[in-house]
């Protein structure tokens, strides 16, 4: 455990991959706290099970690490179900201000149009939402997803067409009021 | 196929994950039936409407700190020792150019006054040619650069995308710029990729990938120019090291604070793995 060479390979397999971890806690948790609590406990979990790690996929391993430290968590710390209907005083993270004003990328997109979206998406039941963020935001694989998940790729594929049903029937009405 | 089944695969041929007769069975229908396609429609605009969110933020630096303060031993002391020569450098940096600024400042009140130049013209004509010139494009350039360098590394912007793998490094680029960054690994020549970011400099976006030396941080700055020559030259300011050049229509400029030998290193090496 205390071998050099093990912590090195955890410094270069695994921690590169914060970004994606962080960003998949953050759309499970819906709280940029909170998710900053499971990314950490989900890097303590992982170190402590890395040398039992011989996949050739270390983010896909990770992120499943992620997933199950969230579940974990929520029920620790809340008597809600995960699906439980979405608030918006509990459940909002941060929309990054400053960020706009630097990332020449990011001020392309209409803030309004961004917090729509923000909302639509973590509106969705945990199931849906999961899937979705790890097909658009951390662009896995549906094998990948399978795996991190444990459900067959017929399930990915048949939750993420809901997801993406559900999110578009929200996004319409909603452009049409403005 | 019936009607139902092509409908449940139609994520899977949006995404391109299936198989070559599920795709001929999805196009068939797309051809044929309306409900298909607006069903297919609506799977994809609501994946644009995700794409364009920009959802994806950055990790906390905090973070990243929290994370590995707390793992045991040697990780976290390697990348705190990272830490704290990467801020003592800073200071030191940051002192040596405030050093800098004093001795600058002897000569200033000379050309800012006009009457002394009226009464002293002979006396000042030297320093008036030193301190009036304009700079060069390539100068204020250099220096913008190098100023961007500086922030990147004070203010924890030095990453977009956090990866030591090429190939989650260049895609991430896509769609972001209106050309294709190389993106080469150099881990093998002793200058490991650490990820990317998108700057703005000169007026324009750019491509930036950051590499490291030992301690030292590259960051390599790429858009479409060809103002650099195809041999890289080496300029030297505050204390960086700054290598520019042009190949291919893209122009470069590396910019650390190694010495010129491992700048020079890193450059030829990038140069050689672009070519083959």
């Amino acid at each position: 455990m205390a071998d050099p060479t093990t912590e090195q390979r955890f410094k270069t397999l695994i921690l590169p991959h914060l970004t994606s971890a962080f960003n998949v806690a953050r759309w499970l948790t819906r709280n940029d706290q909170d998710a900053q609590d499971v990314t950490q406990e989900a890097y303590l979990r992982a170190f402590k099970f890395f040398p039992s790690f011989h996949g050739e996929n270390p983010r896909a391993w990770l992120l499943a690490i992620v997933r199950n430290t969230f579940f974990t968590w929520y029920q620790q710390n809340t008597h809600q179900a995960p699906d439980a209907v979405f608030d918006e005083e509990v459940h909002s993270f941060e929309t990054n201000d400053a960020r706009q004003d630097d990332n020449p990328e990011a001020m392309l997109v209409r803030r309004e149009d961004q917090q729509r979206v923000h909302r639509a998406l973590q509106s969705l039941r945990t199931e849906f939402r999961e899937v979705m963020v790890l097909r658009e935001l951390e662009e896995l694989s549906y094998k990948e997803i399978a795996a991190i998940v444990g459900i067959p790729i017929g399930t990915v594929m048949s939750r993420l067409g809901r997801g993406r049903q559900q999110l578009a029937a929200l996004l319409v009405p909603m452009k049409q009021e403005a | 196929m019936n009607r139902q089944q092509v409908l449940e695969l139609l994520p899977g041929y949006l995404d391109q994950e299936l198989s070559f007769s599920e795709s001929r069975e999805c196009e068939r229908y797309l051809e044929g039936s309306e409900e298909c396609r607006i069903v297919f429609a609506q799977q994809r605009a609501a994946r644009a409407e995700l794409k364009l969110a920009a959802l994806r933020v950055d990790a906390p630096q905090a973070l990243l700190l929290r994370i590995v303060a707390a793992l045991p031993s040697e990780i976290s002391e390697t990348a705190q020792a990272e830490e704290t020569t990467r801020k003592k450098r800073l200071v030191d940096r940051f002192r040596r150019r405030l050093g800098q600024f004093h001795k600058g400042g002897i000569g200033a009140p000379a050309w800012m006054s006009a009457g002394a130049v009226a009464m002293s013209v002979a006396v000042l004509g030297l320093s008036m040619g030193l301190y009036l010139a304009v700079p060069s494009h390539e100068q204020r350039l250099t220096q913008e650069l190098v100023d961007d360098h500086v922030r990147s590394l004070q203010s924890d912007h030095l990453f977009d995308v956090i990866s030591t793998n090429q190939h989650t490094v260049k895609p991430w680029f896509n769609g972001k710029l209106d050309f294709a960054p190389p993106v080469i690994d150099l881990a093998q020549q002793g200058y490991p990729l650490l990820g990317g970011r998108l700057d703005f400099v000169d007026g324009r976006a750019v491509a930036v990938t950051v590499y490291r030396y030992k301690l030292h941080m590259i960051n390599l700055y790429v858009w479409q120019g060809s103002d650099g020559g195809a041999r890289p030259h080496v300029i030297e300011q505050r204390g960086y090291h700054v290598a520019h050049w042009s190949a291919a229509g893209l122009t470069y400029w590396a910019i650390t604070d190694a010495d010129t030998d491992e700048l020079d290193g890193f450059v030829s090496n990038l140069c050689a793995q672009s070519v083959s």
